[in-house]
C-alpha cells in the first residue's frame, strides 16, 4: 500500500512539475507580465509542496501505526476478558491475532481471539482507509496552496530556496536525533534497572553473574529474589577486566604506535612514509571479527600451547591474547593521530635545538617531544577509548566469567562482552537481566563521551598553541 | 669519560632511537603479514570441495516413478533407497554398522545431489551414470591434510574401516577435487559441507544498499548545510559537536538504541536486512559527514565569489559549483564509510542478525545473516570443517574491503581537483 501511495505521489509531483512550468510559461505571455523567476523554478515549487508533507505524514504515520493499533487491540482484548499477566503473554495473544487475520494460525481459535482478530481487521481497514483520505486531503489542500501562489506570480526560486534549505537543516538534525535516540533508549532501560537494583549495589558491587538473575515476576520481586538480585550485578570485576584488556592493548599500542609514529614524521623519506603509512592503516581497516577470529582460534592456542611448555597454566581465552590482538588494531590510531600531531611541532624549534648541538633523538626526545605531549595524549585517550568500546575482540577471545584477577593469563570479561552475552538470543523482557545490558551500555557511552571530550580538549588545545 | 666517548655514546644513543621506530614500523607490518597469511592459509582451501565418484543406477523398481514423470512427481519421489544402494557398492561392508560407516562419508544431501542429476537428465530411468557425490566434512577435511590420520582410533572421528575405503578410493582414483559451488550458493548449514556464504552475501548486499541508500543523502545534504549555509551559532556548534561524539560512539551501543527503538518500539522485523541497513546507516552518518564537510571545505571560496559575482543565488553557487567539485571526495568519503559499515558485526549481532538462517533472503525483510556476522557463527562452532568456512568467508569479506578502498582512492586521486 505504502509503495502504490508512494508512487502515486511521485507520479503527480512529476506532473505538477511540467504542469508547473508550462502554466507559468502561459500566464505571463498571456498577461504579458514578467515572471518573477525561471518557470521551471515554478515547477520545482509545485513539486516540494506536493511531495515533502504528504510524504512526511506517510513516514510519521507508518511509523505509528502498528504500535496505535497494538496497544488498542490488546486493550480490547483484554476488555473481552482475555488475561495476560505480562508483557510477553500480551505479546503472544497479538501475534497469534495478527497470524489469524493474516490466515497462517492453525491453533485453537477461541471466541475472545476471534473477536479480536475481528476487530484487528477492522482497524486495519479504518487505518488504511484513513491514512489514504488524509493523504489525498494534504495533497489536494498543499497543491492548491501552491497553485494559487504561482498563480500570483510569487518568487518561486526564494520560495524554493528556503523550502531547500529547511531541509538540508532537517538533515543536519539526523545527527541529533541519533544523539537524542541513543540517550533515551539507554536512560528508559536504565531508569528500569537502577529502579529495582540500587545504583550503588551497581557501582560498587564486585560480583557479575546476571545469570542468577531469574525472577518469576518483575513487577513484584519478593524480598529472597531482591537479596539475590542485589549481588548479582556488581559492576567493578566487569571494569576492572575492561581496564585490564585495555591496558595490556595500550603496552603494544602506545610503544609500537608512538615510535612508528616518530619514524614517520622525523626519519622517513617521503617514499617509506608513503608506503608503509597506508600499510599500517590497514589494521585499522580489517574488520574487528577477523581479529577476534585470529585471537580465538591461532593466538589464544598458541600462548596456551607455550605456557604448556613452561609449565604455566595458560587460560585458551586470556586477557593477554585478546589484550595483545586489540593493541594490534589500536596501532595505527596511534601512530597516524601522533605522526599529525608531531608534524605540527614548528620548525623553529627543531632548529633551535639543532643550533645548541643536540642530536636528532635528542631533539625529539627532549623538544619535539614535550611540545607535543598534549597531542600525543590525546590521541592515546582516544585510542582508550577505541579499546573499552571494541566489542567482537573480547567477545571472541576474553572469557565470559566475571573474575576480579590481575592474571594476564587468567580470563576476564569486559563490558562490551557482557552486552553481547545478554543480549544474543531469545530476550525476556522487562527482566533486570535484560535491563543491565543497557546500563552497560549507558555506563560504556558516558566513559567514552567523557575520554573523547577530554581527548578532543587537548588536542583542540595543543592545536592552538602553534597555530 | 672523555669528550669523544660522550660523543660516541650520544651517537650510538642516536642509532637505537632510530632503530626503534624502524623496528616498530616493522612489527606492525609484520602484524599484517602474519594476520594475512594466517587467514589464507587456512581459508584457501575453502574454494574446492572433496567428491567421490559413485555409479547410480536408476532402478525403476526402486524409484516408482515413470519415464516422462513431471517434475513435480519427481520431486516428491523418494531417492532415498536408490542413493543407499548406490552409495552401499563403493566398497563391499560387512554388517550394518559398516555399512552406516560407509553412508557416513558422503554428504548428508546425497540424495537430493542424485535427484538433481535425475532432474537435469532425461529418461534416466534403468541407466547407469557417475555422479560425483560430495564427500562429508571428514573425509573433505581428511583429503585436504587438515585432519591428522595418526590419532588412535578412538580420538579420531573417522574410524579405521572408513580410513581402509578411503584409500581404497584414492588408490582408484575415485576422490575428486572439484569448485566449491556450496560456498557461494548455500546458506548457512550444521554441516560444514554444505555450508554456504550465499545467504550471507545476500543480506550483507541488502543491508549495504540500505546504508548507502540512507546514510549518503543526509550525509551530503547535512555537511552541505554546515558547511555552507549554517549561521555561526550555538545550534551549529551544538550540532556540530554532536557529530564528532557520534563518530566516536563504540557500535555496540547502536546496536541498543536499534533494540530500544527500531525493534521494540517501531517494531521492525528482527534479523533482517531492513533493520541492519538503517542501524549502519545511522553508525555510519557522522563518519561519512566528517568527509564529506572536509572535501567542500576544500573547494576555495574564489568557486563560490565567482558564481554569485555573476548573478547566480546562494544555492546556485553551491549546487552548481561548489558540489560537483567537492563530489568525488564526498564519494570516497561515503565508500570508505561503508566499507567500515561492511564489516560492523557488533550492532548486527545484537538486533538477532545471529540466528540460524539457511534459507537465502529474497527480501530485505526476510530474516538473514551477513558476512561478518557469519564470520563470528562459524567460528563458534566445533566442527573442524568450519574453521577452512570461516577464513575463506573472511577472504571473501577482505577482498570486498580492498575493492571498495582501491575505488575511494582512485576515485579521489582520478577525479579531485587540487587547489593550490
Amino acid at each position: 500500500m505504502n509503495f502504490v501511495l508512494i508512487f502515486l505521489i511521485t507520479i503527480f509531483s512529476l506532473s505538477l512539475f511540467f504542469y508547473g512550468r508550462s502554466k507559468t510559461k502561459s500566464i505571463s505571455i498571456e498577461k504579458n507580465i514578467k515572471l518573477n523567476a525561471l518557470p521551471k523554478f515554478y515547477g520545482y515549487y509545485l513539486v516540494l509542496w506536493c511531495s515533502i508533507p504528504s510524504l512526511v505524514f506517510l513516514l510519521i504515520w507508518t511509523l505509528f501505526e502498528p504500535v496505535i493499533i497494538k496497544s488498542i487491540i490488546i486493550e480490547t482484548a483484554a476488555n473481552q476478558g482475555a488475561i495476560f499477566n505480562d508483557k510477553n503473554e500480551a505479546n503472544l495473544i497479538y501475534e497469534k491475532i495478527k497470524a489469524i487475520y493474516a490466515g497462517t494460525y492453525f491453533g485453537d481459535i477461541d471466541t475472545i481471539l476471534k473477536e479480536s482478530a475481528l476487530s484487528y481487521a477492522k482497524f486495519i481497514n479504518l487505518f488504511t482507509n484513513s491514512k489514504i483520505v488524509l493523504i489525498f486531503g494534504i495533497v489536494i489542500a498543499s497543491v492548491i496552496y501552491s497553485l494559487k501562489k504561482i498563480k500570483n506570480n510569487n518568487k518561486a526560486r526564494d520560495d524554493v530556496e528556503v523550502i531547500l534549505k529547511g531541509l538540508l537543516f532537517a538533515s543536519s538534525l539526523i545527527a541529533i536525533l541519533t544523539t537524542l535516540g541513543i540517550i533515551f533508549s539507554l536512560l528508559f532501560e536504565s531508569i528500569k534497572f537502577f529502579s529495582v537494583i540500587n545504583i550503588f549495589d551497581y557501582l560498587f558491587g564486585t560480583n557479575w553473574s546476571p545469570q542468577r538473575a531469574f525472577v518469576s515476576d518483575a513487577s513484584a520481586i519478593t524480598a529472597a529474589e531482591y537479596d539475590e538480585l542485589k549481588d548479582a550485578f556488581g559492576f567493578i570485576p566487569l571494569i576492572a577486566g575492561t581496564s585490564f584488556i585495555a591496558f595490556i592493548a595500550m603496552l603494544v599500542a602506545v610503544p609500537i604506535g608512538l615510535f612508528s609514529g616518530i619514524y614517520m614524521a622525523e626519519y622517513a623519506s617521503l617514499k617509506v612514509r608513503r608506503i608503509s603509512k597506508p600499510i599500517i592503516e590497514i589494521l585499522a581497516g580489517i574488520p574487528t571479527v577477523v581479529y577476534g577470529f585470529f585471537a580465538a582460534l591461532t593466538v589464544g592456542p598458541f600462548f596456551r600451547q607455550i605456557g604448556e611448555n613452561l609449565g604455566l597454566t595458560v587460560s585458551s581465552e586470556s586477557a593477554l591474547a585478546a589484550g595483545l590482538i586489540m593493541g594490534i588494531m589500536i596501532i595505527p590510531y596511534v601512530s597516524s593521530l601522533s605522526d599529525d600531531v608531531i608534524n605540527s611541532v614548528p620548525q623553529s624549534l627543531r632548529d633551535g635545538s639543532y643550533a645548541v648541538g643536540a642530536t636528532k633523538s635528542e631533539t625529539i626526545k627532549k623538544v619535539v617531544i614535550p611540545a607535543a605531549l598534549p597531542g600525543i595524549i590525546g590521541s592515546v585517550l582516544l585510542a582508550v577509548s577505541r579499546a573499552i568500546g571494541e566489542t567482537m575482540i573480547v567477545v571472541m577471545a576474553a572469557g565470559l566469567a566475571a573474575n576480579l584477577t590481575i592474571n594476564p593469563l587468567e580470563s576476564t570479561t569486559t563490558i562490551t562482552t557482557q552486552i553481547v552475552m545478554i543480549l544474543v538470543g531469545d530476550q525476556e523482557f522487562d527482566s533486570p537481566k535484560t535491563q543491565s545490558a543497557f546500563a552497560l551500555g549507558l555506563t560504556l557511552f558516558i566513559a567514552t563521551l567523557v575520554l573523547n571530550y577530554i581527548a578532543q580538549r587537548a588536542v583542540k588545545k595543543y592545536r592552538e598553541k602553534y597555530d | 669519560m672523555t669528550k669523544e666517548e660522550r660523543l660516541k655514546k650520544r651517537h650510538s644513543a642516536e642509532k637505537r632511537f632510530r632503530f626503534y621506530g624502524l623496528a616498530s614500523i616493522f612489527v606492525a607490518l609484520l602484524f599484517v603479514l602474519i594476520l594475512v597469511h594466517n587467514i589464507f592459509s587456512k581459508g584457501s582451501s575453502a574454494f574446492m570441495k572433496t567428491a567421490i565418484n559413485v555409479e547410480v543406477f536408476f532402478d525403476q523398481e526402486l524409484l516408482e516413478i515413470k519415464n516422462g514423470a513431471t517434475e513435480d512427481q519427481i520431486l516428491e519421489a523418494d531417492f532415498y533407497d536408490i542413493t543407499i544402494e548406490s552409495l552401499l557398492k563403493v566398497f563391499p561392508a560387512q554388517d550394518l554398522d559398516q555399512e552406516n560407516q560407509l553412508i557416513d562419508l558422503f554428504t548428508t544431501d546425497a540424495e537430493i545431489e542424485i535427484k538433481r542429476a535425475f532432474l537435469e537428465n532425461n529418461n534416466l530411468i534403468g541407466k547407469k551414470i557417475n555422479l560425483e557425490i560430495t564427500a562429508s566434512d571428514d573425509i573433505d577435511q581428511l583429503h585436504k591434510g587438515n585432519y591428522p590420520r595418526d590419532l588412535p582410533e578412538d580420538r579420531r572421528r573417522i574410524s579405521d574401516f572408513q580410513l581402509i575405503i578411503y584409500d581404497n578410493l584414492v588408490e582408484n582414483k575415485k576422490i575428486i577435487k572439484n569448485f566449491n559451488n556450496y560456498f557461494f550458493k548455500n546458506g548457512d548449514s550444521r554441516d560444514p559441507e554444505l555450508a554456504g556464504i550465499g545467504g550471507a552475501l545476500i543480506g550483507s548486499f541488502y543491508s549495504i544498499i540500505i546504508c548507502l541508500l540512507l546514510a549518503f543523502p543526509v550525509a551530503v545534504l547535512a555537511s552541505i548545510y554546515l558547511e555552507e549555509f549554517a549561521p555561526k551559532n550555538k545550534i551549529t556548534d551544538f550540532i556540530e559537536i554532536n557529530i564528532n561524539n557520534l563518530a566516536a560512539v563504540p557500535s555496540i551501543v547502536y546496536g541498543l538504541l536499534a533494540l530500544q527503538i527500531l525493534l521494540a518500539t517501531i517494531q521492525l522485523p528482527r534479523s533482517t536486512p531492513l533493520v541492519a541497513g538503517i542501524t549502519l546507516a545511522l553508525m555510519t552518518l557522522p563518519r561519512i559527514i566528517i568527509p564529506c564537510r572536509a572535501s567542500l571545505k576544500a573547494v576555495p571560496p574564489s568557486i563560490r565569489e565567482g558564481a554569485l559575482a555573476v548573478g547566480a543565488s546562494k544555492f546556485q553557487s553551491v549546487f552548481h559549483h561548489v558540489v560537483p567539485l567537492a563530489l568525488p571526495g564526498t564519494l570516497s568519503g561515503t565508500i570508505i564509510g561503508l566499507a567500515q559499515a561492511l564489516g560492523e558485526t557488533a550492532p548486527l549481532i545484537l538486533i538477532g542478525m545471529v540466528a540460524f538462517v539457511v534459507d537465502i533472503p529474497s527480501t530485505p525483510i526476510d530474516p538473514s545473516s551477513s558476512l561478518p556476522v557469519q564470520v563470528y557463527l562459524w567460528s563458534e562452532s566445533a566442527e573442524r570443517g568450519f574453521v577452512e568456512k570461516t577464513s575463506a568467508t573472511i577472504m571473501m569479506l577482505l577482498s570486498f574491503l580492498i575493492v571498495m578502498n582501491f575505488l575511494a582512492v582512485y576515485l579521489r586521486q582520478k577525479f579531485e581537483k587540487r587547489w593550490n
